[in-house]
């Protein structure tokens, strides 16, 4: 397998990964997290109520326990997913990487071992903590998660140096082959819909910051102000009903946020899937087929989560089917991939 | 290649390594002081309710809320940024696919590297003058250049498509 199909492939692998890991993390982790931070927040507000510091003190400790908990999880999906999108992007580069094929192979695992050990570093940062660590405040998963994002840099700077030599001149030995440049249905369509999908996300982001950003946000300290007059007013039912507003209001920032990312990021998604679908050995009617179903749920994903707002539950159920279809069209293009023959490595004379 | 290509993938790449230096120097000089300052201004606010001190309760949770503002726009640069950059690379490799004439093609370039610099840049001059008017009025501005110049860019493939 020549480097740029150990990209493609493990590329397309980390982010499915990555989104498997997002779906599991939504449906297991997210709600319940919140629901675990608005009784902490609660207990804080009814131990500044009963004058008792040491207890809100001691709760907003455990807020942060909560926030490190979910904030590892965002950033483990996070990176998975993005250390993917580099592959497929230094997948592109491939050709225009004047090093042998044995170093520019070497490079494609390293950055793969650094893509993959990142977000297992990421995760157990909250479990591991500190730990039989050597440091006052960086525990051993940090380490792990530190060296992982040393290697990618390090591959990341030997594709540099490959592009460097290229621009001034230098060839490989064995050059990886330009990227056909067919004008499939496949192709077209994941480059209108990535395209379309990215502007939607920009048109979302921009509706969001213009009518609801400068609200949301002093709604946030008007509601904090609110919950300790009502602490100070020894008040429980002002209290409940400050902690409920605040959780409405994080509710309605997180699925704004979510829909504008998602939006975005399907849209890139899509368009890099756009190059390898000549590495997808599938029969036309299913590569188009994957391509329908991966455009559909990069499209039901985003706007039931904004609907999450309105239905509930049932949208962020339908949300979640809308991530399954990508994941699913990420296999099957992760299954062609794997068929593929090799023939274009066997014309590159690539061992 | 053509010059709106190159423009993209060149722009990509210094609008990337902008975004990254931006993201270190944050990591390391400001982002831990900003947690810290947003995590202990709220507990100060419910320990000074705990004790029944209105104004000093109001006033940390109003440092909170500054805090905040800050954070929200000093991580939204650095993401905006890089994956702007991400963005104009891809677009870079495929711009020729855009089915308009390379005039056009390089202006919709021009367009969203000038859009992409502006829109967060004015996003983080925001923390230096809260709710200032140019501040504002070129974050719109960089937006809505990125938006024309994807709009432009989706009527090209549609075009090619078609």
């Amino acid at each position: 397998m020549g480097a740029r199909r150990i990209l493609i492939f493990c590329g397309i692998a980390l982010i499915a990964g990555g989104m498997l890991f997002g779906d599991i993390f939504a449906v297991f982790v997210l709600h319940q997290n919140g629901g675990r931070t608005g009784e902490t927040l609660l207990a804080a507000a009814q131990a500044a109520a009963a004058q008792d510091s040491a207890g809100v003190g001691d709760a907003f400790h455990r807020i942060g326990g909560l926030l490190e908990d979910r904030g590892t999880k965002v950033d483990t999906h996070v990176h998975m997913i993005d250390a993917g999108y580099l592959a497929l992007l230094l997948a592109l580069l491939q050709p225009y990487v004047a090093l042998p094929s044995q170093r520019r192979k070497r490079l494609a695992k390293v950055f793969i071992a650094g893509g993959v050990l990142l977000p297992v570093g990421i995760f157990l940062i909250h479990y591991v903590g500190l730990e039989y660590s050597p440091f006052p405040v960086i525990g051993w998963a940090s380490v792990l998660a530190d060296s992982a994002g040393a290697l990618l840099i390090i591959a990341l700077l030997g594709e540099g140096w490959g592009l460097w030599k290229y621009l001034r001149g230098e060839r490989s030995d064995a050059p990886e082959a330009e990227l056909p440049r067919d004008a499939s249905w496949e192709r077209r369509a994941l480059l209108s819909g990535g395209t379309i999908l990215v502007l939607l996300g920009f048109l979302h982001g921009s509706w969001y910051a213009a009518m609801d950003l400068y609200k949301h946000e002093a709604a946030e300290v008007s509601i904090l102000q609110g919950m300790a007059d009502a602490a100070m007013a020894n008040d429980g039912a002002a209290i409940g009903q400050s902690v409920n507003q605040y959780g409405m209001l994080a509710g309605e920032r997180a699925v704004n946020i979510a829909t504008h990312s998602h939006f975005i990021e399907f849209g890139l998604l899509a368009m890099l899937l756009a190059f390898v679908q000549p590495y997808v050995f599938l029969g036309e009617m299913w590569k188009r087929r994957w391509v329908q179903v991966l455009l559909a749920g990069s499209l039901i994903l985003p706007v039931f989560v904004l609907l999450e707002l309105r239905w509930g539950l049932i949208a962020g159920g339908i949300a979640d089917v809308g991530g399954l279809f990508v994941i699913v069209a990420l296999v099957a293009m992760l299954v062609g991939v794997l068929r593929y023959s090799g023939r274009l490595d066997s014309l590159e004379g690539v061992r | 290649m053509s010059g709106s290509r190159k423009l993209l993938i060149l722009g990509g790449v210094a609008l990337a390594a902008l975004g990254m230096l931006y993201g270190l120097h944050y990591a390391v000089f400001i982002e831990h002081q900003t947690l810290d300052g947003m995590g202990s201004s709220l507990a100060k606010g419910f320990v000074a309710a705990a004790q029944r001190q209105t104004p000093e309760a109001h006033a940390a949770i109003d440092a909170y809320g500054h805090s905040k503002y800050d954070y929200v726009r000093q991580i939204d640069i650095h993401s905006h940024w890089i994956g702007l950059a991400m963005l104009m690379f891809v677009l870079g490799v495929i711009f020729d696919s855009v089915d308009f004439s390379e005039r056009i093609r390089f202006w919709l370039a021009l367009a969203l590297l000038i859009g992409s610099v502006m829109f967060p840049l004015g996003v983080i001059l925001q923390t230096v003058s809260h709710g200032g008017f140019v501040p504002s009025a070129m974050a719109v501005a960089g937006s809505g250049l990125v938006i024309v110049a994807m709009a432009g860019a989706a009527l090209g493939f549609a075009r090619q498509a078609a």
